[in-house]
């Protein structure tokens, strides 16, 4: 449009590195480990609890792990419905006088507690939550209500495209592993009864391997204190169970789920990456950073930004404990769905075959130390951030380290870890849509199993 | 800047919110000759910076024949400007280690971006570049049609419930054209939109006078306040637009309408109502507080009874704005609830219910711990947002720009503190059927009833 006269852009201010938050810790007698930071800001407390959660292998018999997905499910949405001396509406009341919010949930590996207060109402929050650990009650009228209702909001999340392809594409890369199937059907709900939960909760919910995360405008000896002054009489006998190992990742045709009159078609394609730990770790992440990990990545360049087939292809990494995964996602217009499919194999391709520029490295690895300094800029943020990272093994000092590795990785680096990681024939692929008019077309590219 | 704490230890009874539980973020504010009005709040606590810019056009601008053009027009914003080629935008941002995004709203368009502090001169560079020029192509234009019509599919034509309520409803509950209006757009509209509307619709709306930046985090203020001088300062001034009023009077008697979805697996209802004008917070917020005692957590009144004990619905929300967001729009915005409901309960029994608990807090009114408990939960939520500094920044922008005053931001607290339980009552009086639009979604094509 209008002819302006180009300006030079400005350089970047020395950096003003931040502070590496200082972490109080403390290991309770009965096992709970607490970790707590001092972020000034708001008057408000993040409270984060992790407790070992993982189900068996299988179906049929003894460890029946659908069985143990429904129970869990449901243990997480009725925990908080009532304890010996609160009913679920009278727990709600008094959580909200707090200025607080607590949620629970379960999912394959752990159950996980999430809650924000007024500091003024720390104390208050932490006695409910010891409720709830050491007196939840799962009445029946609340566990048979949560059913029915969990059965609805189930076929209302199953009518999503993402979630039809999610569930499809773990299901084909995990099998009868818990991370086959991450949510119970109505069948398996509908044989849940109180009883069971809670002596899933008596077995399970213990403070031994338990994770208790608290960032808030308060000293780290007074937030310690006032957390032991409440759950040390969490003393629970159960055990924690770990994750089990994962199957190999499958080999087969692209699977095409049908979807009629679908106007989109949900593409997917999901392999392992590595873990947190891993040497690949940080060289892989810019790899996936440089093929389709942020905006300004050459996949988003290709699909979106050059031929508009779609409006948010991502390339994301999981972390769940029993193996990382990468899964690359787009949904794009039903009539460019074999194209879409071609550039994406396209660019996986040339990522994990020819070297990537040192330019487009640079630019990744900053984003990537950048990001992470901006996820620890708020009390929630920081809250998360710790909880993640102990539940994985490390502590704070990953916050100063991880930079580092970044800064280390070379062009050389990150080509080996995309050919390790990225290569197109190594992941998964799952397309949700209108197979009347996206099947002829995508079988020109890839062997398909429609069903 | 320390921050005052709530002392107060836990009780057994609701909490009743000192003063302290307020935030004392600090508001500077100055304006440059081209009518820029600029926010600082400088805070050291974390070495990252938030930097917002706020148009004051959205949707209700669009003309007849555009609907869409103002997000459309957003996606532009990040095709090229000044000094910046396709992409570029986004690649000195990231590959600074910033995030940032986009967004339009009823009647608003923002861009914002949060980085390391040491890239603070570079964000506002380049928000004063395509401030001062927007460069696109036919084919970038092309190109972004494209993916809007995606964004669309996926958010809406692909997706169960998609566009429930906030498209849906505005047709049934507003008759000017402005507020009615698809405003994710048609796409026959979209893709008969050109070169010369981005150019017009620019120039008369993205004019600095009628612009708000604000600049939140870990800065100098002198510093920024040259940066931006010297960055946006010798942007031309240009006529800011005369805010039209689109004002319209509350519904005369109920309207209903049903919509159907095939890809829904079961049915859901949405309630509106007109509600006095947000500027005069005394009168809007009892409405924004009623919204909570009704729909926020099991203790509330329609979740308690209806999802809790007896069952007749699964999913309720409720909540001021069509997009969710209570201070961010003006006049005319609608009070909205949500319920999902399994099959097994009709639609009437669903509408029956939500009467009779407006009917009770009408005729009956609340006790004080009720409301203080409500209170004191969104005053929590309220702090955890503005704790982070996009959520400061994107709060303090809209305050400016809607109400000329920032330091809401501060104050916001105890302007909810002061809502007293009669001025809830009297906004569940004004809720009444005769004056709501209802709009029923039902699960399937409609072709088999």
């Amino acid at each position: 449009m209008t002819t302006v006269q180009k300006r030079p852009v400005p350089p970047l201010a020395k950096p003003r590195p931040a502070k590496l938050p200082v972490v109080a810790e403390r290991v309770l007698d009965n096992g709970l480990r607490v970790l707590a930071v001092r972020r000034r800001g708001v008057p408000l407390a993040e409270l984060r609890l992790r407790v070992p959660f993982a189900g068996p292998t299988g179906r049929g018999g003894r460890s029946d792990g659908h069985a143990f997905r429904a129970q869990a499910q449901l243990l997480g949405d009725t925990l908080l419905s009532g304890t010996a001396t609160r009913t679920a509406a009278q727990l709600a009341a008094d959580v909200q006088a707090l200025g607080g919010q607590l949620s629970a949930s379960t999912d394959a590996d752990r159950l996980g507690f999430g809650a924000s207060v007024l500091v003024s109402g720390l104390p208050g929050l932490l006695d409910v939550l010891r409720e709830v650990l050491t007196s939840a009650t799962y009445p029946k009228h609340e566990v048979v209500g949560e059913r029915d209702r969990l059965v609805q909001e189930l076929a209302i999340y199953r009518s999503q495209a993402a979630v039809v392809a999610r569930e499809a594409l773990l299901s084909r890369m995990y099998g009868e592993h818990p991370y086959g199937r991450e949510l119970p059907t109505a069948e398996e709900l509908s044989e849940v009864k109180a009883s069971q939960l809670r002596s899933l909760h008596g077995k399970r919910i213990a403070p031994e391997g338990s994770i208790l995360t608290l960032v808030g405008d308060l000293p780290p000896s007074r937030a310690l204190d006032l957390v032991e002054t409440a759950l040390s009489g969490w003393t629970a006998a159960g055990k924690a169970v770990q994750t089990p190992p994962l199957p190999a990742p499958p080999d087969g045709p692209a699977l095409l789920r049908d979807r009629p009159g679908a106007v989109q078609t949900t593409l997917r394609m999901s392999g392992p990456a590595p873990s947190r730990t891993d040497p690949d770790y940080a060289a892989f992440g810019l790899a996936n950073l440089v093929f389709g990990g942020y905006f300004s990545s050459r996949w988003v360049a290709n699909i979106r930004e050059d031929k508009g087939y779609t409006y948010s292809p991502h390339s994301q990494v999981e972390h769940p404990p029993a193996g990382s995964r990468v899964t690359v996602s787009a949904d794009v217009s039903t009539p460019t769905t074999a194209a879409a499919l071609l550039e994406t194999v396209y660019e996986l391709g040339r990522v994990a075959t020819t070297p990537v520029g040192q330019d487009e490295l640079d630019q990744a690895r900053r984003y990537a130390i950048g990001v992470l300094a901006l996820s620890t800029a708020s009390q929630a943020g920081l809250a998360s951030t710790l909880s993640q990272l102990a539940g994985a093994g490390l502590g704070v000092e990953w916050l100063r380290d991880h930079p580092a590795q970044l800064a280390a990785v070379t062009v050389d680096d990150a080509r080996a870890a995309a050919a390790r990681y990225l290569a197109p024939n190594r992941l998964t692929t799952v397309l949700v849509g209108d197979v009347a008019q996206v099947e002829a077309p995508l079988r020109t590219l890839v062997d398909l199993e429609v069903g | 800047m320390k921050q005052p704490r709530a002392r107060r230890a836990a009780t057994k009874g609701p909490v009743r919110l000192a003063k302290a539980a307020s935030p004392s973020y600090v508001v500077e504010r100055f304006s440059l000759d081209n009518g820029l009005r600029v926010v600082l709040s400088p805070d050291t606590s974390s070495p990252v910076v938030a930097v917002a810019v706020y148009y004051d056009v959205g949707m209700r601008s669009e003309p007849q024949g555009r609907t869409g053009f103002a997000h459309l027009f957003e996606h532009m914003m990040f095709q090229g400007s000044a000094s910046l080629g396709k992409t570029e935008h986004f690649s000195h941002v990231q590959g600074n280690g910033g995030t940032l995004n986009g967004s339009t709203h009823v009647d608003y368009t923002n861009y914002y971006e949060v980085m390391p502090s040491a890239a603070t001169e570079l964000a506002l560079f380049l928000e004063a570049d395509r401030m001062r020029s927007v460069a696109v192509t036919q084919e970038n234009l092309d190109n972004q049609i494209a993916v809007v019509q995606n964004e669309i599919r996926v958010n809406v034509l692909n997706r169960p419930y998609g566009g429930f309520p906030w498209l849906m409803v505005p047709p049934l509950l507003f008759d000017d054209f402005a507020n009615s209006h698809n405003g994710y757009g048609d796409f026959v509209d979209l893709e008969s939109s050109t070169l010369e509307d981005a150019q017009a619709f620019f120039d008369r709306y993205y004019a600095p006078g009628n612009a708000v930046l604000t600049v939140a985090g870990d800065i100098d203020s002198a510093q920024v306040r040259g940066w931006v001088e010297q960055h946006f300062g010798d942007i031309p001034a240009r006529p800011v637009p005369e805010r039209p009023s689109f004002a319209e009077p509350p519904l005369a008697q109920e309207k209903r309408a049903v919509e159907h979805d095939r890809l829904a697996p079961a049915p859901a209802v949405a309630m509106a109502w007109r509600v006095p004008d947000p500027a005069d917070l005394a009168t809007y917020l009892p409405y924004v507080v009623l919204a909570e005692v009704l729909t926020d957590g099991d203790a509330s009144r329609l979740q308690e009874r209806m999802i809790l004990n007896d069952r007749s619905a699964t999913h309720i929300s409720g909540y001021l704005g069509l997009l969710g967001d209570p201070l961010d729009a003006r006049d005319p915005t609608p009070f909205l609830l949500e319920v999902h409901h399994p099959e097994e309960t009709s639609l009437d029994a669903v509408v029956a219910t939500v009467d009779q608990e407006l009917a009770r807090l009408a005729s009956d009114g609340l006790e004080l711990p009720e409301l203080d408990r409500t209170v004191a939960r969104m005053t929590a939520r309220y702090l955890r947002e503005v704790d982070g500094v996009l959520g400061r920044a994107t709060t303090m922008s809209v305050f400016e720009q809607q109400r000329g005053r920032a330091e809401l931001v501060n104050e916001l607290p105890d302007l909810l503190r002061q809502v007293v339980p009669a001025q809830v009552q009297e906004a569940a009086a004004t809720l009444t059927p005769d004056t709501r639009a209802l709009l029923e979604l039902r699960p399937g094509t409609g072709e088999d009833a």
